[in-house]
Order: structure tokens, then sequence, then C-alpha cells
């Protein structure tokens, strides 16, 4: 068995994060790019996105399968 | 290079589909499921161009409580046999149907990853049209409308799973030892992406957004279950083919992917590694401490860097896993060739893998345009900065429910980019017809052409009845035979079906 030391890139773990925090540190890109790229899509999806969240959430149940 | 001595990796995608009658109070899920399906079959039928069927399904050689490590621990119940209220099998060789709760779509056997990418598509152009054919059913104030995704965001989870045809004479332990990194390290780039977790004992405060749907509802390393106490290896065995030669993987873990580069991904790689199993040239076993436990970490670890815990003692990253798995692949391909998965594909296969492999360590965000769970947590991102949300915000929720909508006006991940592999016309051949390269290709065409003729069908025979003589059932036991290099210019010369059987010797 071709055995061999793995030591590489061994960050530390990751604490558990608060809600509000981007939990992505290995994130590239600036928030700031990702939303210029992103603001004309966010303009059109405003039209497309159920109007209440919150009722469309609720009900989305869905019990029984595999 | 020699040959490989792997069978062919034959595969095939199940999808159950999430469902909603919308404007009723109540949404029934199981009648939703079997209009939604009725209502496509009808419609087809209604043209006489395509004539797809109402063949019923044929369950006798079907026996979902066989288990492929041959002695069953006591304890470990075989699942109820499943019930299926309607059943069709479509011209494209697929298998359409109501499956407990939910619409269910099983691709036709496929030769090859890219081939199950394409009806995967073809399967939501099928829902699509579905949907569309409800709605002229329906009162004008209820739709009923399907997401290709796996959880409810309330502990219910729905699966796609995927099966690949296997050499019954590898040992089940190996599959085991070797499968089971691969799955959970996969995640890396099959995940569709959620925000939160259903994880018991965990909050969205723990997990904002993780790589898979799925990971949260693993808590067995192998077993016969797929709705409680899953496993990460399910041990169904049920060939569906000669069980003396084969068996089919059965493989739970996947999650529904939007983006067609995932599913090519996830297939591919995963037929590889079975390849490099049954060829028995993966000498270095990753036996994990916890594998259980690792497929939340994957999951839940957007850093893409946390060690996991060997048994062994050590350490190693999903990433690390990967570079592995690859790195042999690539030797596999120098010394054996990529025949089983298909040349030309498993060198686009390995091209992908490697790119991916090494975006992921350089630059995650880059593959906004080839994996689901970066695309969609680069649109929430962006959505929460403009309005300012934390990641506990609804509107989060509901845009990840929005992302598998099937209907295209609906749809999120529709309109992010995401690249195809498979062209439109393609695609809508692909709801019409079967593969050329596998059985699929014999019982699409019989369907085609005779489906009045066809009384039941499964995966492994066709059962005719052509008038006066007893039914005549056509087994089908070689997933690689039937093709249309085996039976293109016998079909094309039977006028009826009867003289079909009489040239099969039936």
């Amino acid at each position: 068995m071709a055995e061999r030391e793995l030591k590489r890139r061994q960050t530390p773990k990751r604490d558990d994060e608060e809600i509000d925090e981007a939990p992505a540190p290995a994130v590239s890109e600036t928030g700031e790019k990702i939303k210029a790229e992103l603001d004309d899509l966010l303009d059109e999806i405003d039209d497309v996105l159920e109007t209440n969240a919150e009722d469309f959430v609720k009900s989305y149940i869905q019990k029984g399968g595999e | 290079m020699v040959g490989a001595v792997a069978i062919p990796k034959i595969c095939g995608i199940e999808t159950e589909y999430g469902i909603v009658l919308r404007g009723v109070s109540e949404s029934n899920p199981i009648a939703a499921s079997s209009m939604l399906i009725n209502a496509y079959v009808l419609e087809l039928e209604s043209q006489p161009v395509d004539p797809t069927t109402k063949v019923g399904w044929d369950f006798e050689d079907e026996s979902p409580g066989n288990d492929a490590r041959g002695d069953v621990p006591v304890g470990s119940l075989a699942p109820e046999v499943e019930t299926h209220l309607v059943n069709a099998v479509l011209t494209n060789g697929a298998r359409y149907y109501v499956d407990h709760a939910h619409p269910e779509l099983s691709t036709p056997e496929c030769a090859d990853a890219r081939t199950v990418v394409a009806y995967d598509r073809a399967a939501e152009v099928i829902l699509e049209r579905s949907m569309r054919a409800a709605r002229r059913i329906l009162p004008d104030d209820q739709e009923i409308v399907v997401y290709k995704n796996n959880s409810d965001g309330k502990g219910n989870s729905y699966g796609c799973h995927e099966n690949y045809l296997m050499d019954r004479a590898v040992p089940f332990g190996r599959v085991v030892a070797h499968a089971t990194p691969h799955f959970i390290t996969r995640q890396l780039y099959t995940g569709a992406g959620k925000v939160g977790t259903e994880a018991p004992g965990l909050s969205a405060e723990d997990v904002p957004y993780q790589l898979t749907q799925r990971a949260d509802f693993f808590e067995e390393e192998v077993g016969l279950e797929t709705t409680l106490k899953r496993p990460i290896i399910n041990t169904r065995d049920e060939p569906h083919a000669d069980a003396q030669k084969y068996r089919r993987l059965h493989v739970i873990v996947g999650d529904a992917n939007m983006a067609e580069a995932a599913t090519f991904l996830k297939v591919g790689t995963t037929a590889l590694v079975l390849a490099m199993i049954e060829d028995d040239f993966l000498p270095r076993e990753f036996i994990l401490a916890k594998p259980v436990l690792a497929m939340r970490e994957v999951s839940y670890d957007l850093t893409i860097s946390k060690p996991l815990e060997l048994a062994a003692g050590g350490t190693v990253t999903a990433l690390d896993i990967q570079w592995e798995l690859f790195n042999r692949a690539k030797k596999y391909a120098d010394e054996y060739g990529l025949s089983c998965v298909g040349e030309l594909v498993g060198q686009n296969l390995l091209d992908r893998w490697e790119h991916v492999l090494a975006t992921l360590e350089s630059d995650p965000m880059g593959l906004a345009g080839q994996l689901d769970w970066v695309a969609k947590y680069r649109l929430l991102e962006a959505y929460r900065d403009r309005n300012d949300l934390g990641w506990g915000d609804t509107r989060l929720r509901a845009m990840d429910l929005q992302y598998h909508d099937l209907r295209r006006e609906r749809s999120l991940s529709g309109r992010l980019g995401l690249e195809r592999l498979i062209g439109d016309d393609e695609v809508e051949r692909a709801v019409e017809e079967p593969p050329d390269d596998t059985r699929a290709y014999f019982r699409g065409k019989c369907l085609q052409r005779w489906s009045e003729d066809i009384v039941a069908a499964n995966w492994d025979s066709l059962v005719f009845d052509v008038g006066t003589d007893p039914l005549r059932r056509v087994p089908m036991m070689e997933p690689t035979r039937g093709t249309k290099a085996h039976v293109g210019d016998l079909l094309e010369e039977c006028a009826t079906s009867a003289e079909l059987l009489e040239r099969l010797g039936s």
C-alpha cells in the first residue's frame, strides 16, 4: 500500500459561525465584485421571486418518498 | 495498453421530484403526482405520431428487499415493497411513475455519463410538459408545481438515486471500502447547496449554508434502507439483469442537480471509481474514522479544507481524497483505457474533474457556471448583500427552493448562465428516442412501434400480447444487448410484433 503522509492544507477547525456572517473564507471574490456581476440578474429576479416568501417556505412540505 | 477487465458501467438516474398543488388549502401529493403523470400520458396519446403507452409495469422480477451483503444482519428489515399508483413506460426507455408521494422518473439505461445528462435534462422537459398538461385540466386557480431538489427544509428528504452495473464477482467489502470515501468527498462538486441544516441538534446558526441537500439525512455506513436510517452505501441487491453475473450498485447519497456539469461529474467520476474498484486499481484505502459524521463535515465546510479523521490515525481532506482518486483514474486511463465508461466521454470527464478540483482549491467561486452549490451560494450572497439580509432570512430559503423550480419562467437556476453540455436538439431527441447503445433501445423502439401489443414492461423484459397465443415474455437480462447495433436491422425488418417474436424465437 502506497501510504504517504498527508500534511498539506491542514487549516484549523472552523468555529461555529454567527448566523449573519458570510460563512465562506474560501471565497476569493469580494462581495462587491459578485454584486456587480449579479446586479442585472437581481433586478430581473425581483420580478420572479415568490411574493410571499414566508407562506411559500412554510407551505412547502414533502412527506413520504424513496 | 491492455484492455480493462471492468464491465461497461451502464448507468442511470432516478429522481423523485418535490410537488405542490397550489390554490388548495390541503395539497394531496399522491393525487397531485398521479394527476401530473396521467395528464402527460393522456396528452401524448392524443398525438398519433407519438404513441407513448399505457403499458403497465411488470413487478414480477422486482425484489427490493434483497441485500447485497448476502447475510442480512438480524434487525435489518427489508423495506416495504414499493407501491406505484401510476406507471408509464416512455418511448425513450424511461419509466415515469408515482413513488409514494412524489412523481419519479427513472432514465433509461445509459452507456456513459454524458448520455445520463441528456436523459436527466429530458426528464426535466417531461416534468415541465406534465405541469403544463395538468394546468389544462385543473381549474384556473390551481396549479401543480414541481421542484427538482431533495428536501423540504423541514426534515423531509426525497432522493435522486444513481444506478451502476457492476460485476457480481467483485467482493462487496471492496466496494464499501472504496466507494464510501468517494461518496463523502464527491460532495465537493455534487452538492446542490442548501440554506440551513435539518440535522437533529443543529440550527441555521450552526450551519447557515451547506454544500449539499442530502448530507443531513445519513445515519448509517451500510444498509438496506432508503427512507429511515439512510446508509452511505445502500445494499439493495436487485440487479434487474442476470443476477449471476451482475449487481446494480444503488447509490442514494447524491443530490439532484440543476447544473449539467455537476450531474456529469457525479455520474462520470462514480462510474470510473467503480471501474477501478472492479479492476482492483485503488491500492490506497481511505478508511475514515467516522464516515457518517464526515458526510456532514464535508457538506458544512465552505472552506473546503477541513481535515477528516482517518481510522488508522492522521487526517486527510476531502480534496486530498479526490486528488488521489483522480490521479489513479488518470493512470487507469493510461494503462487500461476508458472503454468501460466511453473513451471520449472518459477523457472529457478526466479533464473536467481535474479542472474542478484545481479550481476548488484556488477559486471555488470560479465554478459558479458548473456547480450548483457555488451558483446558488453566489446568488444568495449577492441578494443578501443588496438587501442587507442575515442568513436566517426567510427570503433566502424561498430562493433556495425556487432555484429548483422546474417552471422555466420561475426557475432561478435557469437564469444563472449554468454551462450546458447538451444542446436543446439533443435534449428534445432524448424526450422521445431511447439511447442507441443499451437494451433501452429495444424497449423504446418496441414501444414506439407496437405499444398496443405490449401489455407489460419492466427493466429486464417486455410482455407481448399478439392475439391468440399466450402472453409472450421477451427477457432482456443483458443490459448491453438489445442495442441498435444488435437489433436495429431486425426491428426494421419486422412489420408486426408477431413477426418480431417469431424472429426472436421466443
